[in-house]
């Protein structure tokens, strides 16, 4: 590709020194995206708007936020009641959170059914597994700073799983606190880890796009790329739809902030943290549930925790898992199936993470978490073996008469 | 090819997925909460008092405080519960959104005394309030809260509406819990059977009798007439933004929504020719 | 060709928008999303302005029954040591008789103080050079040349209406708005 000549003298200073406008130009206007993207691959944009967004709001916050015991919750309080719109940033911090996860979530789903973390995309996804534990342990330790009883209790419990590693468990929570319990070095310390992380995330992003520009976007049927009929240049195409899933998402986030900025949280955080009185029901937030369900599903301590570590960790290794050389579940009629229940036994576990860990909810859990681990380590290999694909299209631009539409 | 019955299919698919997943952490975070329900024992209550369905002006897309309501509210907060609970967070400067006057709230203000910075011989006196101190509290510490209450400590009413599963159901619930235990219940020595409270004994005693406070306006301070002023002025101090977030809600989602349509309306004009 | 046309005055996608309608919505499309980034910016913008408990605390109200002539008292107002002093008819005279011309800040005591109340004197206790707290409130303090304050961190002088008189300080000590609201209390702010 030629690289562009610029006529404006401080651009050509520039660019010659930093080739930032040469870059744009490519990334924008030569860089090919295939012509058949559905909806779907939106998500990823989305995640990165809600970064900026989570970013944004969390640096105005923490103008304002005091990370001590004694006046987190209060200064947390004081950011709603006296410091201008502080109410809306700390509503639009505290449902982004929730809708970062919901969008990521959607993005991780899209690429389990598209196959887009198969060869030669192995490591972006692998990159994208590593943004989704940097979000977790964000979240996780946002959570805490506004000192309620589930940041509080919240904190303790997760961080006591760590005793759970032999020998140096103990020391390791301990270290971990910064004292016995939970208190205010953990609270600084959270807060310190919590403002620093997005930074890394927003690393991490950069890398996980450069993984992608290297081969390029997947695409709903699977199939490469084999001319530029394929394609379409990335601005105005993708640009113009991509700022249209940011109004709809947008739209709904602004919904929820306005008129439910309380319904994905948990009332006892509202009451200040009290070490001495433990909340009847412990639970984290909704986007950790099914990770939780797992937790408790193994009866003994450091297998749950081992557990729910495996959990993440065997996203690590689905393209080692899955060696199918079908992409796209459009073309696997076994693991189209399958990805449904894997769906459904997620959402299974959430609800099993929001019940206490009585009666059915304890068997429920076990299945869901043994058929979890079944999807990816069972299922999937043999999958690889044994499962007949459809017949793949010819290209993008010359989809097969069967009729494949994304 | 992708049609545009096609873009509609894959933009609710997607919104559909979005829907779901939205609906799922608001569902487990209500499952979550809920599950906090009590067993059943010997003082499980046998009927749950009836507590009548009250719409509160403050839901919905246009959701208000009802001033006048709150304001009494108030009053009935100074005259029976402060003397036992703090409200921590309420300033008397916060008056003002409920639309008392400058010279009201002041007048108010110097109803109470709050500490004062320590004198020049370093004794800590009481002075007036002024509108910019919050709320006195009744104790000086939570150790005399509990001392003076038999071991519990009155919670601050400051966020109790949002702090609680049943939020703004749950204040008239608790005041109008209050009935004989059932036969086998027995309830010791200075608590009181609730069947709304979580182990049916609360520590407070009935607190609304008719009457208990004079409103100011003259409207008669029946039990009924005090719980709904009560909560509303407790739903205010736990959320006095209330009203500016729904009002500028909705400006930012009707804005939302045009700009939405736009871009949808320039996305199909961009693609038109690969269609 | 029939192009059905929509309440709102677009066309049907099938009979295609023609070049004029096309850059409206474009122009129209940018705008709006113009205009609601900085809608969107502003509240994080406004974030950053005094909160109410700061605004709260603008104005204090002394009561200054107790400061005898001579006397002088520092209270704090916007987190500002503030100097009011019940002035002596001998730093009146002080003040009223300066030749306008000898200060490096020329302003009349009469500008300084409430008319027929020349006997109080409501200052802001910050150096207008870097801001020390000048001494001369307490009996015993270095009061300088001019019997008024003076700074010990570089030497300015100010005189018994707080004007500076000698050294690096560029103004006088401000004064702020304050008004006698009953005969013994002074809102400042």
């Amino acid at each position: 590709m030629s690289s562009p000549e610029f006529s404006n003298p401080i651009v050509r200073w520039i660019e010659y020194r930093l080739p930032v406008f040469s870059m744009l130009h490519h990334e924008m206007h030569e860089y090919p995206t295939p012509r058949n993207l559905n909806y779907m691959w939106n998500f990823g944009s989305l995640a990165g708007f809600m970064l900026v967004v989570m970013i944004v709001s969390g640096i105005v916050l923490s103008m304002n936020y005091t990370a001590h015991v004694d006046y987190a919750f209060a200064s947390v309080e004081r950011i709603m009641r006296d410091v201008d719109y502080g109410w809306l940033v700390r509503y639009i911090h505290m449902n982004g959170a929730s809708f970062f996860f919901i969008v990521v979530y959607i993005h991780i789903f899209r690429g389990l059914y598209y196959g887009s973390y198969k060869a030669p995309r192995e490591l972006l996804w692998i990159l994208g597994v590593v943004i989704l534990l940097l979000m977790m342990a964000t979240a996780f330790m946002g959570y805490v700073l506004p000192w309620g009883q589930m940041s509080f209790w919240g904190a303790t419990v997760i961080t006591n799983l760590f005793s759970a590693i032999p020998l140096i468990g103990e020391n390791i929570v301990t270290w971990l606190w910064g004292g016995f319990t939970v208190d205010n070095p953990t609270l600084n310390r959270f807060f310190s880890l919590h403002f620093l992380l997005p930074f890394v995330i927003a690393g991490v992003v950069i890398l996980h796009i450069a993984a992608l520009h290297q081969h390029g976007s997947n695409n709903p049927l699977g199939i490469d790329i084999k001319n530029k009929g394929d394609t379409l240049p990335f601005h105005p195409y993708y640009t113009v739809k991509d700022l249209f899933g940011v109004g709809l998402l947008l739209t709904i986030f602004m919904a929820v902030v306005s008129y439910a900025p309380n319904y994905m949280g948990h009332p006892d955080n509202y009451v200040e943290a009290n070490p001495l009185v433990t909340p009847a029901h412990i639970v984290p937030e909704w986007y950790f549930l099914p990770f939780y369900a797992i937790l408790r599903a193994v009866p003994d301590k450091l297998g749950g925790v081992i557990a729910m570590f495996a959990a993440i960790a065997v996203l690590f290794v689905l393209p080692w898992l899955d060696r199918s050389p079908i992409r796209s579940a459009k073309f696997r009629p076994v693991y189209f199936v399958l990805f449904w229940v894997l769906l459904a036994d997620c959402i299974l576990l959430g609800f099993c993470g929001a019940n206490p860990a009585e009666g059915i909810w304890v068997v429920l859990s076990r299945i869901g978490t043994v058929y979890y681990f079944a999807h990816f380590i069972i299922l999937l290999p043999l999958l690889s073996l044994y499962e007949r694909p459809i017949d793949l299209p010819l290209s993008i631009s010359n989809p097969s008469p069967s009729g494949s539409n994304a | 090819m992708e049609g545009r019955p096609m873009n509609l299919k894959s933009i609710s698919s997607s919104l559909f997925a979005g829907i779901i997943l939205l609906a799922c952490s608001g569902t487990f975070s209500t499952i979550a909460v809920a599950a906090g329900a009590q067993k059943e024992s010997a003082c499980t209550p046998r009927e749950l008092p009836a507590i009548p369905e009250r719409k509160w002006s403050f839901q919905g897309i246009f959701g208000h405080y009802d001033h006048d309501s709150a304001l009494r509210g108030f009053e009935v907060y100074k005259g029976v519960c402060a003397s036992c609970h703090s409200l921590n967070l309420f300033a008397f400067r916060n008056l003002a959104a409920l639309g008392a006057t400058e010279e009201e709230i002041k007048g108010v203000a110097q109803e109470f005394e709050v500490p004062a910075a320590p004198n020049d011989d370093g004794e800590i006196v009481a002075r007036k309030a002024l509108p910019s101190d919050h709320f006195p509290k009744p104790y000086p510490n939570l150790k005399a809260a509990a001392a003076a209450n038999g071991g519990a400590i009155p919670p601050d009413l400051s966020l109790i509406v949002k702090a609680r599963a049943d939020l703004e159901a749950h204040v008239p619930k608790i005041l109008g819990g209050y009935m004989t235990p059932p036969a086998g219940c027995d309830i010791p020595e200075g608590r009181y059977y609730n069947a709304y409270f979580p182990g049916y004994q609360i520590s407070m005693a009935p607190p609304l009798l008719a009457d208990a406070v004079t409103y100011n306006d003259g409207t008669p301070a029946t039990v009924e007439q005090m719980t709904v002023d009560i909560n509303n002025f407790l739903a205010f101090v736990a959320e006095p933004k209330l009203e500016e977030r729904k009002q500028t809600g909705l400006k930012v989602l009707i804005f939302l929504i045009i700009l939405t349509v736009l871009l949808y309306l320039a996305k199909r004009e961009v693609w038109r020719k690969v269609h | 060709m029939s192009e059905p046309v929509h309440a709102d005055g677009h066309h049907d996608a099938d009979s295609g928008m023609d070049e004029g309608r096309r850059d409206f919505l474009f122009m129209a499309t940018g705008a709006m999303a113009a205009v609601g980034t900085a809608a969107a910016v502003w509240p994080f913008l406004s974030n950053l302005r005094p909160a109410a408990d700061t605004l709260a605390l603008a104005s204090t109200e002394v009561n200054v029954a107790s400061v005898g002539e001579g006397q002088s008292i520092t209270v704090v107002w916007r987190g500002k040591p503030t100097f009011i002093r019940h002035r002596t008819s001998k730093e009146i005279t002080e003040a009223q008789s300066v030749n306008l011309g000898d200060l490096p800040d020329p302003q009349a005591d009469s500008e300084r103080v409430k008319a027929g109340d020349a006997k109080w004197l409501v200052i802001v206790g910050v150096c207008t050079h870097l801001g020390c707290i000048p001494l001369g409130q307490k009996t015993g303090d270095a009061k300088g040349d001019y019997d008024g304050w003076f700074c010990p961190c570089h030497g300015s002088h100010y005189d018994t209406s707080g004007r500076i008189r000698k050294g690096p300080a560029p103004a006088n000590l401000a004064v702020p708005p304050y008004e006698f609201v009953s005969e013994n209390i002074i809102k400042i702010g």
